[in-house]
């Protein structure tokens, strides 16, 4: 039997759950599809920046409207998320570095971005006391912050549910086909039929695409983290490095998470990832050489989580260039978590609305295919 | 002093020196294939034969005579090739069977064509009302104490619990001049009858005559009170009493140590992380790997044998660790496998050894109020959630322990959820009205037992990252 409903949203990361609740706050009905569960992935696994700090410059208007619903997330979601907001530091090792920053900035500035700002040694040193001395300074982005990951994508779940949504975890989507303007979707047992569908797969939405005709250059990567043993407090802000594979976050409880991007060997058909601790290893040589305070404490896990990379690092977002009703969100390339907030609620404004006010014109499918529609 | 392997590759490596590993280790190098025997202990044994060549316990019947069977097991492993290192941490082991190993604070790397894991056995979780109160152990630490350094206790002493090895300890504590002031056996009621059918396999297994004669000689010397339904600990800092109900009445009495036993569980953390399937076993109550008859998992290459493969006690373990070690033999050296003992000699010694084994785990299943706490009971210790905050994440959408994590940090502290991992699976399958498998259990991830900062800085790096840090 066929259930009818207003949109189909593939994949529960936080991009998926987002819209999906977002569209539920537009007075419609959709249905989330999660082959494993909310948050299963990259979105529920990653290091927790939410981070406007550095980004692409087509994406910065997605995520400046993210960064408004991060700082009132309680009142969408009845759930804090963790998210606290210390900033986030770019650190320049050099003055070579330090001048790339004042480029950065300079460039940011010119296009009426204003949320970086270039600090000099007095002030990094202010914000990020235990830092080596011989670092001149860095950039900061001073809302930035961090949050729970699987918590906040576990949260736009929750309150998506509680709007209406009809939520179907541990089923893959499949036989997904167009006919009579319904997409319909097989999930498990059930079909579902919308005019809407949503590929928010992750990972796996470049298959989708691929299926459907919109083949685009994507890998799928894991980025590693891992965690160490409660220290003294020491950092407030997240910290990354303007030079090296390195990001860095203390939490309220002492425990370190140590990222920076270094890549773990992904097999997606198994949900799996096979870590490569020599690049581990050299972010802990990082960590060690530039943070004394870190060396006595121990790691306690590592991981990795499955996602999307595109091969220009910016995110697949909008329409579909050959079809109607479908609508892509995924290749968020190791930075998508931030951009959830605000990606679901542009998404839904260009679903119901057929259009929306955030700039997001770059990041559209057609840059890999001229529109067919 | 610590030595790093000889080598960056091995056909056969083995992670535990206890019966399994210190069987499959001498089978293995003995058929000349390149072997390494990786133990984080400071001597071979394992838990059951512990300091077997080191304890000062000299008088061989303090120990008993199954102990002692240890010796010749070492002395054959010692007659072989294989390399051995001590105190030597395995933290990660993945598919591709790449091992690190952390010896004498110290990373290294090997490769292994097969890994046979003898990891053996933890103790079951016992989360009763105040079981983290200092001056609660659990049995096993106590047994190693005894075995080490022939500490025994000399306070008001309880045990609690059920099971072989708590008459084993309690013998053993007794032996040696130890204090028990009484023992509180939880084994249900029940249990009997549902163990009977199984009874005669039992009687005709070598550990009906040996076990009967050791509860004897306990009850001898301890008050033994039976059919304990109800079991907490209390102290301000330090334990002070302990409480319990047996026949419907209640009793408290006084207590400065208080040994809690309730069978043993596989140690399934660093099979688990290297991505070998389990599943729930409905009779031991606990994961158990998914192996062929060779002890074979579902990652190409890595065999488990002993208490790891499901829990089958010392003499099971050593012919498991023959099985895996003969299975390795034939894949690598198949003209060699001809002259070790056939397959099928093998595998009747197993049965025999694993005759009764149902009826023990049967008669000793662990009621379920000793399982699944409730209340402000403790269940994961590293960040202190107790029974009740588990079942409040669960009503606001916790479906297993994984999503758990998330609300609770339940299974991320240093332990990874050796300590809560069973209760917590069990705890949400009550409250879910679920099976435990379908609940699952924690992603494991490597390292499975923590390891430095700086240890891991010390890690020599590849050509392109050495040069990536000396740019920067």
């Amino acid at each position: 039997m066929t259930v009818n409903v207003d949109a189909i949203v593939i994949g529960g990361g936080i991009h998926g759950c987002s819209t999906t609740l977002h569209l539920c706050l537009a007075g419609l009905k959709p249905v989330l599809i999660e082959k494993d569960y909310a948050g299963r992935h990259a979105s529920g696994v990653n290091a927790g920046g939410v981070r406007q700090l550095m980004r692409h410059i087509p994406e910065i208007p997605l995520s400046i409207r993210s960064m408004g619903i991060w700082e009132k997330i309680n009142d969408l979601l009845d759930d804090d998320c963790s998210f606290e907001s210390y900033g986030q530091v770019l650190v320049a090792e050099n003055e070579e570095e330090l001048a790339a920053c004042r480029a950065r900035v300079a460039e940011l500035n010119a296009l009426g971005f204003t949320h970086e700002e270039l600090i000099d040694a007095a002030e990094l040193r202010r914000l990020v006391p235990a830092v080596a001395e011989t670092c001149p300074g860095g950039v900061v982005s001073r809302r930035d912050g961090a949050a729970n990951p699987a918590q906040t994508t576990t949260a736009f779940r929750r309150k998506a549910a509680q709007l209406g949504a009809a939520v179907r975890e541990g089923v893959a989507a499949s036989n997904i086909r167009y006919s009579d303007g319904l997409w319909h979707v097989d999930a498990g047992t059930e079909t579902f039929a919308a005019p809407v569908l949503v590929n928010a797969a992750g990972a796996w939405a470049g298959r989708i695409a691929a299926d459907l005709g919109e083949p685009v250059p994507v890998e799928t990567v894991a980025p590693m983290l891992m965690i160490t043993s409660r220290v003294p407090h020491f950092i407030d802000p997240v910290v990354i490095l303007r030079g090296r594979k390195l990001s860095f976050k203390q939490f309220k409880n002492g425990t370190v998470l140590i990222g920076g991007g270094h890549l773990a060997t992904p097999y997606q058909d198994r949900n799996e990832t096979v870590l490569d601790w020599k690049s581990l290893a050299t972010s802990a040589q990082t960590v060690f050489e530039l943070f004394p305070v870190m060396r006595s404490a121990t790691i306690v896990r590592a991981w990795a989580g499955i996602e999307a990379k595109m091969k220009d690092d910016i995110p697949v977002f909008g329409p579909s260039s050959r079809h109607r009703g479908l609508y892509h969100q995924f290749g968020f390339s190791l930075h998508g978590f931030q951009l959830g907030p605000g990606a679901g609620a542009v998404m839904a404004e260009l679903i119901v609305n057929g259009g929306t006010q955030t700039r997001i014109g770059d990041l559209g499918i057609d840059r890999f295919h001229p529109s067919t529609l | 002093m610590s030595v790093a392997p000889k080598r960056e590759d091995y056909d056969v490596v083995v992670i535990g020196a206890g019966p399994a590993g210190l069987a499959a280790a001498a089978t293995s190098a003995g058929a000349g294939l390149t072997t390494l025997m990786l133990d984080e202990n400071i001597g071979p044994g394992g838990q059951v034969f512990r300091a077997i060549s080191s304890t000062p316990v000299t008088d061989r019947n303090q120990l008993g005579a199954d102990y002692w069977v240890g010796a010749d097991l070492v002395q054959a492993l010692r007659a072989s090739n294989a390399e051995v290192i001590h105190r030597a941490t395995v933290w990660s082991l993945d598919r591709n069977l790449d091992i690190a190993v952390s010896i004498g604070g110290a990373s290294a790397f090997v490769r292994a064509k097969r890994v046979i894991l003898a990891t053996g056995a933890l103790e079951r979780p016992f989360p009763i009302p105040g079981w983290t109160v200092p001056g609660v152990m659990t049995a096993g630490a106590a047994q190693t104490m005894l075995k080490s350094s022939a500490l025994v206790p000399d306070g008001r002493t309880v045990i609690a619990g059920q099971g072989p090895l708590l008459w084993l300890l309690a013998a053993q504590i007794l032996r040696l001049g130890g204090r028990i002031d009484r023992i509180l056996d939880t084994t249900g009621r029940g249990n009997y009858f549902a163990a009977l059918p199984h009874a005669f396999a039992f009687l005709t297994s070598p550990y009906f005559a040996k076990g009967l004669s050791m509860m004897r000689e306990v009850k001898a010397k301890v008050q033994v009170v039976s059919g304990v339904t109800e079991l907490a600990a209390a102290g301000d800092g330090q334990l002070a009493s302990v409480s319990y109900v047996a026949g419907g009445k209640r009793e408290t009495i006084p207590a400065d140590l208080l040994l809690l036993h309730q069978g043993v569980v596989p140690n399934v953390n660093l099979a688990m992380a290297a991505g070998v399937e389990h599943r729930w076993d409905d009779l031991q109550l606990c994961w158990s790997p998914v192996l062929d008859a060779s002890g074979n998992s579902s990652v190409a290459g890595i065999a488990i044998a002993g208490d790891g493969a499901g829990i089958g006690g010392a003499n099971a373990a050593v012919v498991r660790g023959r099985i895996a070690a003969r299975a390795a033999v034939e894949a690598l050296a198949p003209a060699v496998a001809a002259k070790l003992p056939a397959m099928a000699a093998l595998r009747a010694d197993l049965a025999k050894a694993e005759r009764g084994r149902v009826f023990l785990d049967t008669l000793f299943r662990p009621a379920p109020q000793f399982r699944i706490p409730s209340g402000d009971t403790i269940v994961c210790r590293c960040e202190e959630v107790t029974a009740k905050d588990v079942l409040d994440s669960v009503a606001i959408g916790a479906t297993g322990p994984n999503q758990l994590k998330a609300y609770r940090r339940t299974g991320m502290g240093p332990c990874q959820g050796r300590l809560c991992g069973l209760t917590v699976t069990e705890l949400m399958a009550q409250a879910r009205a679920k099976t435990p498998q379908e609940i699952g259990y924690y992603r494991l991830r490597a390292p499975v037992k923590p390891i430095t900062l700086a240890e891991l800085a010390a890690v020599p790096k590849s050509e392109a990252d050495v040069k990536a840090v000396v740019r920067g």
